[in-house]
């Protein structure tokens, strides 16, 4: 195959990649774009393949083979609670591919035509040594974030004395080792700069806490990005630069997204301690009561409203009551309630994990909403029943400019007629601060197991 | 020979870098949140593209230690291609309308 007819459909299968990120649009052309995807693969992996340099082709029939039967096992079997982790480990292999693919690089540049008198070209090690810096820090960053969120680390942030001295010795020595490497050609510089990386990569993510974990799988999402997109450099390969920029650009995008939501700077959470915050004392809310109500009440008070909205939050999940829920809401709407569902941008453990677990206890995604679309609707709403969230509903975020999670977008729901909360206890959420709707006139708490009670609840409705 | 207006290949590299990265921007922030998870898994998969450079590396005949690292870097790519592009269908495939 001529080099321009493979650059031509490497072209073509970039835009097949842009063309899968497009359709993700709307649910509606999602899965078409999903099909974009796979083609652009399958374009890009023909066209290499058909490449005068290909001699043999064993290794790669077992690699593909094996590697594929072990990603889609684990990809039907995946709980959709679980998608964090995989995510996750994903990232991680994309960084570990990077680093390997650099490695081949370094040991036989002329398979990849990167070589001039000087052995390596100069440019080509400066663009191996980005990649696979990059890839080393994705991966073993990668790994720590899996670790924390499948529970085989402590979520805590860990911080020390000296730690963000010793990162910045870290970073140094990895830019003096690039330079080192592009003047010397050295294997042996290149892999300690490898190493150095990889130290590199723990010490970014071990000082992250548990609640930061939507930012840190969006970060990674983008390094592996970054990193694809420098051994697209040193290949010089379109496709790998595009899908590089691509990815890079749409992780960048979701961590920003994240942090508004936390109304976090990027800066403190990498720099992390988050969750380490004190507890602050909001005073004088400790003497007043709450109300507390039964299964039967809050049926009661829902079968007679017009509109429900619905507010999700991780311990929904942590309960495994999206399907009771549904449930409850298919039973309110036969009733004549009008049932929705807002979404808090961190509602979940990454972007949009909250839409895919409603999804998949078959909401339909037409009544789940964004925080801006429907924040505005609470007050015309004749009950809000919040379940498993409580920071995301807490006011202080927008009085109190001492509070952890100030400035922090809130779902407005006790501007609703009635509003209730399933808990377990009056206990503060994740960042340790109270929420004073608990103790409104016009809020029922009903305590219990978030499962159990919206069981209660539907047995309720359904002999009512 | 080298044409008077040969452009060096990095300046090529770096022009559809920036251009890349200004549509991705553009189509990232179209993405609706509702479907940030499937962005995500999407990504990964699509990232395995660097299975490019892992199949030139694993397939000379005499290839020594790069053949090695190419080899495995396949596998890794592979698992990455098939369990991110089924694991975002099988998401894609839970989004449905109201009835």
């Amino acid at each position: 195959m001529s080099a321009n007819l493979a650059a031509i459909l490497y072209l073509i299968s970039g835009v097949c990649f842009i063309m899968a990120l497009r359709g993700l649009s709307s649910p509606r052309s999602a899965r078409q774009g999903n099909l974009f995807g796979i083609a652009g693969m399958v374009i890009a992996i023909g066209t290499t393949l058909a490449q005068t340099s290909v001699e043999d082709y064993l290794w790669i029939a077992i690699g593909i083979v094996v590697g594929g039967l072990i990603g889609t096992t684990v990809a039907l079997k995946i709980k959709m609670t679980a998608m964090p982790q995989l995510v996750a480990g994903f990232h991680s292999l994309v960084g570990l591919a990077a680093v390997l693919v650099a490695g081949a690089a370094l040991y036989s540049p002329e398979v990849f035509h990167i070589t001039d008198e000087t052995g390596i070209k100069l440019i080509s090690r400066i663009e191996m040594s980005i990649g696979v810096v990059i890839g080393a820090l994705t991966f073993s960053g990668s790994i720590i974030a899996f670790a924390k969120l499948q529970e085989l680390m402590t979520g805590n942030p860990l911080v020390f004395k000296g730690q963000h001295l010793l990162n910045l010795a870290l970073l140094i020595g990895m830019v003096a080792l690039v330079v080192v490497f592009c003047f010397t050609q050295s294997p042996t510089v290149f892999w300690i700069m490898t190493v150095v990386a990889l130290v590199f990569g723990v010490m970014l993510i071990v000082p992250i806490g548990g609640a930061d974990m939507p930012v840190v799988i969006s970060m990674l999402n983008s390094y592996s990005g970054w990193a694809a997109a420098g051994i697209g450099f040193t290949l010089e390969n379109t496709v790998l630069i595009i899908v590089g920029a691509l990815v890079g650009s749409s992780g960048a995008i979701l961590s920003y997204i994240m942090c508004r939501a936390m109304n976090r700077s990027f800066i403190s959470v990498i720099m992390g301690g988050f969750g380490a915050t004190a507890q602050t004392d909001t005073g004088g809310k400790k003497d007043k009561t709450a109300k507390a109500g039964s299964a039967d009440d809050a049926a009661f008070i829902m079968s007679n409203a017009g509109s429900v909205i619905i507010v999700p939050g991780y311990g929904l999940a942590v309960a495994q009551a999206q399907h009771a829920v549904r449930e409850m809401g298919d039973l309110l709407k036969k009733q004549g309630v009008n049932v929705r569902y807002a979404i808090h941008p961190v509602a979940g453990r990454m972007p949009g994990h909250m839409n895919v677990l409603l999804a998949e206890a078959n909401v339909p995604y037409d009544e789940v909403f964004e925080l801006d679309d429907i924040n505005n609707d609470f007050p015309g709403t004749d009950v809000a029943f919040v379940i498993g969230a409580n920071d995301v509903t807490n006011p202080t975020a927008k009085t109190d400019p001492q509070s952890p999670i100030a400035g922090m977008p809130i779902l407005d729901v006790e501007k609703a007629k009635t509003c209730l909360f399933v808990k377990r206890s009056l206990a503060p959420g994740y960042a340790g601060v109270d929420n004073p709707v608990f103790y409104n006139q016009n809020t029922m708490m009903l305590f219990g197991d978030a499962k159990k009670m919206v069981e209660e609840i539907v047995k309720a409705l359904s002999n009512a | 020979m080298e044409h008077i207006l040969a452009v060096h290949p990095l300046i090529v590299s770096i022009t559809v870098f920036v251009l890349a990265v200004f549509v991705g921007y553009y189509v990232v922030w179209s993405v609706t949140p509702a479907l940030h998870t499937p962005l995500m898994s999407v990504t990964n998969a699509i990232s395995s593209v660097i299975i490019v450079g892992a199949l030139l590396a694993a397939t000379p005949l005499e290839g020594g230690i790069a053949k090695v690292f190419g080899g495995i870097a396949v596998g890794l790519a592979a698992v990455n291609i098939f369990g991110g592009f089924t694991v975002t269908q099988r998401m894609l495939q839970m989004f449905k309308r109201k009835k």
